[in-house]
């Protein structure tokens, strides 16, 4: 077990020297750090004093990826190349466009990131089943068919509508909840309650009619006709027979996406007005800082990975045709 | 005098069209193509989805034919000058939609401004009042007691004109089904009203008929009024969601159409050759995979901004620039998007080849590629069939979300992302403007409903799988 | 009939509704007595499995409905029982075993659980109680080392073991009838002995009735006391199991004993019964045999047949069995295929056309970091084998044994890793490329599945015509064309549906068309991988008849890999036996067959369910299960199941001997013939 988790985690190495590689094509060669000051300085009157003085500033002034003035090994250290990608390997994002730490920023906001997106992971996750549950309980009648069909509207609403209009219903018009803003400690619940209760709403319609797919597809398996002629009820075939095995795709699907939760969702903290990573990413784009967007990018692709690991474990742990060899 | 011109989307949205059309022939002769599409039509969901889906798509094709029109000619000149504004063909049909153009907000069926200004009067005293519009019920002399009774007026002579155009459409659409039954006029009429047609065509009608309507109650009511009010700067609210159909089903296409070849290509190389193809097929998209979608879709499009930004004179219009930006969109979500169907194509292809009939292909001494694409890739399509319909709708609804976080469309293209964009703040105003929003919604909530309705109904009758569970 | 212990009057089942609806079972009646073995017999798509399901109101969902009639068991209506008293019934009262052990258990719950469940259900057992229980059935349906089988899941016991399984959850509850729908259809035959064995001694010690639900007649002369042969959704006939054997009535019944492949039949064309089962979603206006029976006249068209009592349990529904009616003289049915004149089996030329030498194929294990090579798969471990022009090399092995592997080895359609293929002196081998793909047009292939042997997305005139294109057969499209309709009308299928797709066709006209597609290419040798074992009895006896005729017009030779000893017996002229990757015995089809030498080959033989139980030879029974072939055992490979094994076989792998010139055997109990003389 332990041999394989190395061994896997020795896989996920070419798969990050691949992204960093691409993020440093994107950042560094399509535009050169000249470009990017030019941007940064406004359009006119740029002198090339200016550029050299915002490189200077913000550490883009050293060569690509040789730098032929350094001497020994720091020919290739002394590069950008060095400075912004291979850094990131040791977790080092240097600092901001604007100045700040980032891998101080990130510590701090992760937290309320993770406040929201793991309450709405897991309590959509218990509505999802349940919700699904019943409509495989009732299949083929009326009842699963405008379940069905209630679904395929709820997932035709663009995202942006349940949050905007969550909003207005519960803040502005019922003054249920603060319309935006957090506060660390116990009070934060407050400001949690309502992205959680619409980022579980506005994944119902999705989230539900996949599993009672998957719920049905189990349900047409020879195993659950053996149940079924051992003469159990349905209920108990339901839970101990067909949930059990339509838990194993459901639960591997969740875990990938666990250690993104850390990222949180950019459009939810931003309307919510939430300090965590998603503002964090939102903001920077806004400003276009891409020290920042570099550094996000790097730590998903981490985070995503580790999902995968966390998969295959799962996997493990839930089916037990699966052993890790 | 007018100058064509084609923009880059424009191309290949033609393209794509001419694709569905070979591929439609071709399949019409093939029974094994056609009898899933006959399913299809047999569902009267899919019937009114595929209604919907043909406005929303003759919309979008009339707002893909553009043109310059030529600037009055000066003295002395010889050439023809041409305007730097672009339009489309949708642009000069809806006409007075596009230039009657207010100060700001107003409401829907307004005839004043939605805020008060200073006025002075001809006699030099200032007012604090709400100015009346300068075409919004302008014809009206008291709109108070006078705009009602016109409303109705106005609804009354569409609701006539939609019932004259269907009738004209159930006969003609009778006379049509009449021939191909061979029977007669009266008893293909009778067929269809009664809703026993193999394919359900009153169901076709209905449909048609809600939007025969809204078009007629459109052109009555909007020659005189702004149906669904006016933004900020006094644009029409109506003009702007329709012209925001091109860019939703742009980006729903063309998307698909860049990432196809690569997904398709890549994913039948893995799962048939196996070994180091696979290897490296694999790592490539795991690579990419692994960056969260926001975020390698951010990156890129920011770096095009500098890119554009830096090389203002690769463009000669606006319209060119927000346009050249729109397709980078489209290749940007199309590159990150590719993966989940290679991997898809990749399993199934493995399948795939330990399938007798390609084991007895290989016996017979056919070639690699021959197999790829006799044997294999004819058994995949139903599979890519399903991703192009399910990814639609999802596409649509990134649009809105990306132009929200600010890498989506250029600022000055019309969608319903930027529509939702612009209006957000406006629910913070007193009193609320909630026209744009509410307008830009429903517009992306019907396409995106019968887009999901639409692929269900193929899903359904493409994946037999999922047939043999019914 | 007042002792019967279930009593079934006119069920009839509909899958689906309205005009397209499918009637699977008709009116069927039947009843079965405390105790005895019930048999229903008939071809796929004939509705056994819905009656069975229908018993215990089991119909796949939403679809299937019971329209009419009754289920009583001990006098009790089970049609009329809530769904809550029928729970009381499945499992309780009456159990069920299906066709496919490998689906038909949850993956992902233990064993002990699974068996559990019903105990708890059915009798009230938990916790330890539960469990001493469950490991007493374990113990009774024969899986060793119960305690410790307790607690592991289904994906580490083999297929036979999971039929085990199923029967001591079907056991759990004391059921007085158990329902067994195949059971040992997908099993191996020799696994396939022991199961049936073990279905019998438990039903002598519990006293259980059983209906046993199959299309194989040797199982049925082997299980039952009385027997019920059903037809396109009817019961046709019902007898006891001496009066079916002895004689049977119904012409169907007739014909499904005469189209039995075997070597007393070696001369002569097989009967067959031309046709399929007819489509059951129409009304019947005459008998549903009609169209394939050979003595149907017009009556038969008109009239539908009522059931007649022609004795004690013992029925038929039939015209010819009404006293009333005077048949007409047999009008021969379109197409029907009369036993022909003597065949001559094997009239083999004496030049080697395929010469196969220790033949290798292995696939490597890959494990770890860098997908080191920790193991092999040796699914052919050293094969050698010869056949000559004209003639048939049967390959008869148990799945898993590699014989499947043999095949595609010597088609060069898997990398072989050692040995030598001779073809036509051709080392094959040795071929790469162009000139590999040059010399495909002379050996083909016939695969076992004729559903996903052709393409769905091509016609067949695409299908016929690929290999005469790829082999630059014909010089233009429009001979192609000619030659294409030439080979359907050779397999016997009409030209003009050359543009079909395969969709339209049966199992046993796809087998036709794929044997045309591999004729395009004018072959020499055509390795059949199992080409009968998906068709029904009728339809396999077309397909050998095809083949048979094909080999003496054309002078084919043929590799006829089966698991099937009966149609070895019939159409092979040498016989090579596999166990493990390698040939254990080989030699005449009537040497090996008629006095085989090796153990295994013995045990393999009488594995076989004999129709005729009289002549019924002693049985061998195999332990256990064929071991896997990337750790084959220690010397002899067959030794741990061997019932006459010797020390030595333990340590090395016997020889090469040979007790007569056509013959080889590898076992140390057989002495080279040689050798014994010195």
């Amino acid at each position: 077990m332990f041999a394989y988790i190395i061994r896997r985690a020795l896989y996920a190495i070419p798969i990050l020297v691949g992204v960093n590689l691409l993020t440093f094509v994107l950042f560094f060669v399509v535009n050169s750090p000249d470009d990017v000051a030019r941007m940064h300085l406004g359009m006119k009157r740029v002198t090339p004093e200016a550029i050299e003085k915002w490189k200077e500033e913000h550490g883009y002034s050293r060569p690509l990826l040789y730098n032929a003035d350094a001497s020994g090994t720091g020919k290739l250290t002394e590069t950008i190349f060095y400075d912004k990608s291979v850094r990131l390997f040791a977790f080092d994002f240097g600092s901001s466009d604007a100045g700040r730490d980032i891998g101080e920023d990130i510590s701090q906001r992760m937290w309320p990131s993770l406040a929201i997106a793991l309450p709405t992971l897991l309590i959509g996750l218990l509505v999802n089943i349940s919700f699904s549950m019943l409509l495989a309980f009732f299949r083929g009648t009326y009842l699963d068919l405008s379940g069905v069909m209630l679904c395929v509207v709820l997932m035709s609403i663009s995202g942006l509508f349940y949050i905007i209009g969550g909003q207005y219903l519960f803040s502005k018009l019922l003054h249920l909840v603060p319309v935006s803003g957090y506060e660390p400690g116990l009070q934060a619940w407050r400001f949690i309650l309502l992205p959680v209760v619409i980022g579980v709403f506005s994944g119902i319609g999705s989230s539900s009619r996949w599993y009672r797919t998957i719920f049905l597809e189990e349900i047409n398996r020879d195993y659950v006709r053996t149940a079924r002629a051992k003469g159990l009820p349905e209920v108990r075939l339901l839970f101990r027979h067909v949930l059990k095995n339509a838990l194993v795709p459901i639960l591997t699907g969740i875990v990938v996406v666990l250690p993104l939760l850390f990222m949180g969702s950019l459009i939810m903290e931003s309307f919510f007005g939430i300090p965590g990573l998603g503002s964090y990413t939102i903001e920077a784009i806004q400003t276009q800082d891409f020290a920042i967007v570099r550094a996000m990018v790097f730590l998903g692709s981490v985070l995503y990975i580790l999902g995968l690991l966390l998969t295959d474990i799962s996997y493990t742990l839930v089916d037990p045709r699966i052993r890790l060899s | 005098m007018i100058q064509p011109v084609l923009l880059w989307t424009d191309a290949l949205i033609f393209v794509l069209l001419v694709v569905v059309l070979v591929f439609a022939w071709v399949a019409r002769g093939r029974e094994h193509l056609r009898a899933p599409w006959r399913e299809v039509v047999r569902s009267r969901i899919a019937v009114a989805s595929l209604v919907v889906l043909g406005v929303y798509t003759v919309t979008g094709l009339l707002d893909s034919v553009h043109y310059r029109k030529a600037l009055p000619t000066q003295d002395g000149q010889q050439e023809t000058q041409y305007s730097g504004d672009v339009l489309s063909l949708l642009d000069t049909l809806l006409g007075p939609l596009r230039t009657q153009e207010e100060k700001t907000y107003s409401a829907p069926f307004a005839t004043q401004l939605y805020a008060k200004e200073t006025v002075s009067g001809p006699d030099g005293t200032q007012t604090r009042m709400f100015p009346r519009l300068k075409y919004g019920g302008a014809h009206l002399s008291d709109p108070a007691s006078q705009k009602g009774a016109d409303i109705a007026r106005r609804s009354a002579l569409a609701l006539a004109e939609a019932v004259a155009v269907l009738l004209l459409l159930y006969g003609l659409l009778g006379l049509r089904l009449a021939r191909k039954w061979r029977r007669s006029w009266r008893a293909a009429m009778g067929t269809i009203a009664s809703g026993k047609a193999e394919v359900p065509w009153r169901t076709a009608l209905l449909t048609l008929a809600v939007f025969v309507l809204l078009i007629t109650l459109m052109i009555n009511l909007s020659a005189a009024y702004h149906v669904l009010g006016t933004d900020k700067v006094g644009q029409d609210v109506l003009y702007q969601t329709i012209k925001s159909i091109r860019t939703g089903l742009v980006i729903g296409t063309l998307t698909t159409l860049v990432m196809l070849p690569f997904a398709v290509f890549l994913g039948m190389m893995a799962g048939y050759f196996r070994g180091w193809v696979d290897d490296v097929i694999q790592y490539l998209y795991t690579t990419l995979n692994s960056i969260p979608g926001v975020l390698l879709i951010a990156a890129a499009v920011l770096m095009m901004q500098v890119y554009m930004a830096n090389h203002p004179e690769l463009f000669e219009t606006m319209a060119e620039r927000a346009d050249l930006r729109l397709l980078f969109l489209c290749l940007i979500l199309g590159i990150t998007s590719w993966t989940g169907l290679c991997r898809l194509l990749r399993g199934e292809t493995l399948k795939l080849r330990e399938l007798d009939y390609v084991q007895a292909a290989d016996a017979f001494g056919v070639s690699k590629s021959s197999i790829l694409l006799r044997h294999l890739l004819p058994n995949l399509m139903h599979l890519v069939m399903i991703a192009v319909v399910i990814d639609f709708s999802g596409l649509v609804l990134a649009e809105a979300v990306l132009s929200y976080v600010g890498v989506g469309v250029d600022p000055t293209t019309q969608s319903w992302g930027n529509m939702i964009n612009r209006a957000r703040l406006e629910m913070a105003r007193e009193p609320m403007v909630w026209w744009s929003l509410l307008a830009a919604f429903s517009f992306m909530f019907v396409l995106v409903l019968a887009a999901n309705l639409f692929s269900d109904a193929v899903r359904d009758a493409f994946d037999p799988r999922l047939r043999a569970q019914r | 009939m007042s002792d019967a212990l279930l009593q079934v009057r006119d069920l009839s089942v509909w899958i689906g509704s309205g005009a397209g609806a499918i009637r699977p079972v008709d009116a069927v009646s039947f009843h079965i007595r405390r105790g005895e073995t019930f048999a229903l017999l008939g071809e796929s798509g004939c509705g056994k499995s819905m009656t069975a399901l229908a018993l215990l109101r089991l119909l796949p969902q939403p679809a299937g409905e019971i329209i009419g009639g009754s289920v009583q068991l001990h006098g009790e209506e089970l049609l009329a029982l809530p769904e809550t008293g029928m729970r009381s019934i499945r499992g309780g009262r009456i159990a069920m075993i299906f066709q496919e052990p490998m689906t038909s258990l949850n993956p992902v719950m233990t064993v002990g659980a699974q068996i559990a469940e019903s105990l708890e259900q059915h009798k009230g057992l938990r916790g330890s109680q539960a469990q001493r229980r469950v490991i007493e059935l374990l113990d009774d349906v024969g899986i060793p080392d119960a305690a410790r089988r307790y607690g592991e899941y289904p994906h580490q016991l083999s297929g036979g073991m999971k039929q085990r399984v199923m029967i001591a959850i079907a056991l759990a509850g004391d059921p007085e009838l158990l329902i067994a729908d195949e059971p040992t259809t997908a099993l191996d035959v020799t696994i396939q002995a022991q199961v049936l064995d073990l279905i019998r001694r438990l039903q002598e010690k519990r006293g259980m009735a059983v209906l046993l639900i199959t299309h194989d007649l040797g199982v049925v002369s082997e299980m039952a006391d009385r027997i019920a042969v059903m037809y396109a959704g009817q019961l046709v006939e019902q007898a006891p199991r001496n009066v079916f054997f002895g004689h049977a009535q119904h012409p169907y019944s007739d014909r499904l004993f005469a189209a039995l492949p075997d070597s007393s039949k070696r001369t002569q064309r097989l009967t067959v019964i031309p046709g399929t089962v007819p489509p059951l979603n129409q009304t019947f206006h005459g008998c549903r045999f009609a169209d394939r029976c050979e003595r149907a006249w017009d009556t038969c068209r008109s009239q539908v047949p009522d059931w007649f009592d022609t004795g004690v349990e013992q029925g038929v529904r039939c015209h010819l069995a009404d006293a009333t009616l005077t048949p007409a003289a047999a009008q021969g049915v379109a197409g029907a295929d009369e036993p022909g004149p003597a065949v001559q089996a094997g009239g083999a030329g004496k030049e080697t056309l395929l010469k196969v030498d220790d033949l290798k194929v292995h696939f490597p294990i890959h494990r770890g970091f860098f997908k080191r090579v920790v193991g092999q798969v040796r699914a052919v471990d050293g094969v050698s084998l010869s056949i000559n022009e004209g003639q048939t090399l049967a390959l008869v092995g148990e799945s898993g044994c590699g014989k499947t592997t043999v095949g595609k080895g010597i088609l060069q359609l898997l990398d072989t890793t050692a040995g030598s293929v001779r073809f036509d002196s051709v080392e094959l081998t040795q071929l790469r490329g162009e000139a590999l793909r040059s010399r495909r047009s002379d050996f083909q292939i016939i695969f076992q599945d004729p559903y996903s042997s052709m393409n769905p997305r091509m016609r067949i005139v695409d299908i016929i015509e690929e290999g005469m294109i790829a082999q630059r057969i014909g010089s233009s499209a429009q001979q192609r064309r000619q030659r294409a309709q030439e080979l359907l009308r050779q397999v016997g299928l009409r030209p003009e549906h050359i543009h079909r797709y395969p969709h339209e066709f049966s199992g046993g006209q796809r087998q036709r068309i794929c044997i045309a597609r591999a004729l395009a290419v004018e072959p020499k040798l055509i390795v059949c991988d199992e080409p009968t074992s998906a068709l029904d009895v009728s339809v396999q006896a077309q397909i050998l008849n095809l083949l048979r005729d094909l080999q003496r017009e054309l002078g084919l030779s043929f590799l006829f890999i089966t698991h099937d000893l009966s149609v070895v017996s019939y159409i092979a002229d040498r016989v090579a036996v596999m166990y493990l990757g390698r040939i254990v015995e080989e030699g005449e089809v009537s040497e090996v067959l008629e006095d085989p030498a090796h153990p295994y080959t013995r045990a393999l033989l009488s594995a076989v369910p004999q129709v005729n139980r009289d002549e019924r030879r002693e049985k061998i029974h195999l332990e256990g299960d064929l071991p896997s072939p990337s750790s084959p055992p220690q010397g002899c490979h067959f030794h741990p199941r061997c019932p006459q094994a010797l020390p030595e076989c333990a340590l090395r792998y016997p020889p090469v001997t040979h007790p007569s010139a056509t013959r080889m055997v590898r076992c140390h109990l057989v002495s080279d013939a040689a050798a014994e003389r010195a």
